[in-house]
């Protein structure tokens, strides 16, 4: 139990990744939310002395070889995400879960218009409104990760 | 508790710290391509969450193959004999026919065409990234695979692989907005650059001039110029265009003839002088 206590942060972040890269149709894999980030938010929220920056800059790296973009795309995109929560993380933990899940769709909407501006510098991609989808399907999903991850992190008493 | 600012650096430290690795990572990668060899080792680094990802599908695959009822096996099976039938007869007339090209291009002193060795890949992940469009499959550096070599599926040219991992590897389609592909139209042999949009089944075709013969339902196969893809594989068939003289080129689309949203089974190719080659074993016959 001791180990299991130590590496769950670790092993929520991997499983996310793996719903991040899972393959789904297309018609599906369009209102894929942002399993990454919302698990990172969590962690940030809830124990911001144990998961910030760093592992959202890590993650990123991660996020990157897996989904084959340029190495630093998603890292970048991520740590400004996570430290937009990570430096008001008092404040949001004494929201209800639903206006955090108003502010996850805000942090979302910056973590995807980063990596467009990112893909933008790079090549030469167009703006589709359609890639706004996992905004609202993640502020859709925070309330289930949240009620989960806390049960977990109370279960297992992860500080 | 104790908090965070006690211990390391502050936040914004941190964020600074990431960011400027970031964007160093960035030009590291993409512009200057440091990072070709290092991505084999990072892409097997991360291979087993792609396989474990790939998992529940291939559970289900294999769950929907046991429950499947005899009466459509049977059925399948008949189907699945009628088409090798029709394929065969195809091939019979195919086989002479080659044969008369090989004698015709002997005559005309024209280089005779060579077989080439193929390997059936697995489809193994599809990648989402809407600003990408890139798929990988379970062939890597053990089998052969090099980089740049032409994947396929039955119906045409998928792409090309654009990282080798060691045992999967990556593969750029030819409908990502930083690809292109040489092509030549079937009825007359005009030549034109097919580019990826970023949607799955729409292609362009860049800088035709509005004089240009094209029509709708040109089938496009590859032209072997660019000397990363080989000759005379069918690519697109031309779906719409449009000559608005107010600009300066006329705007043709495209539909890859690969369905490359149902991909499953992909055939890599290895041409004569390419840089690596298949194990024997694992090799397609290459006739």
């Amino acid at each position: 139990m001791i180990k299991v206590r130590h590496y769950t942060i670790a092993l929520t972040l991997l499983v996310a990744m793996v719903f991040q890269i899972i393959p789904v149709p297309a018609q599906v894999d369009l209102y894929r939310p942002d399993w990454v980030l919302i698990v990172l938010s969590y962690w940030v929220m809830a124990l911001p002395h144990r998961a910030n920056v760093g592992v959202a800059f890590t993650s990123g790296l991660a996020l990157d070889i897996l989904l084959g973009t340029a190495m630093g795309v998603h890292s970048f995109a991520l740590s400004v995400a996570i430290y937009v929560l990570a430096a008001n993380y008092q404040r949001l933990r004494n929201y209800s879960v639903w206006q955090q899940a108003i502010i996850i769709g805000v942090v979302s909407a910056l973590y995807h218009s980063l990596l467009f501006w990112l893909m933008r510098l790079l090549m030469d991609v167009n703006f589709r409104f359609e890639d706004l989808w996992p905004v609202l399907t993640s502020m859709a999903l925070w309330p289930w990760i949240f009620w989960m991850l806390r049960k977990v992190r109370r279960q297992l008493r992860i500080t | 508790m104790d908090t965070i600012f006690t211990r390391g650096p502050s936040l914004n430290i941190r964020l600074a710290l990431a960011l400027a690795m970031s964007v160093l990572l960035i030009v590291l990668d993409y512009k200057l391509d440091t990072f070709s060899t290092t991505r084999v080792f990072l892409n097997s680094l991360v291979s087993p969450v792609q396989y474990l990802a790939n998992l529940p599908g291939q559970l289900l695959n294999a769950s929907a193959q046991r429950l499947t009822s005899q009466q459509a096996l049977i059925e399948e099976n008949q189907q699945l004999t009628n088409r090798i039938l029709l394929l065969n007869e195809k091939l019979q007339r195919f086989t002479v026919l080659e044969q008369e090209n090989a004698k015709l291009r002997r005559l005309l002193d024209a280089p005779v065409r060579q077989n080439m060795r193929k390997m059936v890949a697995e489809l193994m992940a599809v990648d989402n990234t809407p600003y990408s469009q890139q798929i990988v499959i379970n062939k890597g550096a053990i089998d052969g695979v090099f980089l740049g070599q032409s994947v396929l599926d039955e119906r045409g040219i998928v792409g090309q692989v654009m990282e080798v991992g060691s045992i999967n590897s990556r593969v750029l389609l030819i409908s990502d907005v930083t690809h292109s592909i040489p092509v030549r139209s079937v009825r007359n042999n005009s030549r034109f650059i097919a580019s990826g949009g970023g949607a799955i089944d729409e292609l362009y075709l860049s800088h035709v001039p509005h004089s240009a013969d094209i029509r709708e339902g040109d089938v496009l196969v590859s032209s072997g110029l660019g000397k990363v893809f080989p000759e005379g594989y069918p690519v697109a068939e031309v779906t719409r265009v449009v000559r608005d003289e107010s600009r300066p080129f006329a705007q043709v689309n495209i539909e890859p003839l690969a369905k490359l949203n149902r991909l499953k089974f992909l055939l890599l190719l290895w041409p004569q002088d390419a840089p690596e080659s298949p194990p024997v074993d694992g090799e397609v016959s290459s006739d």
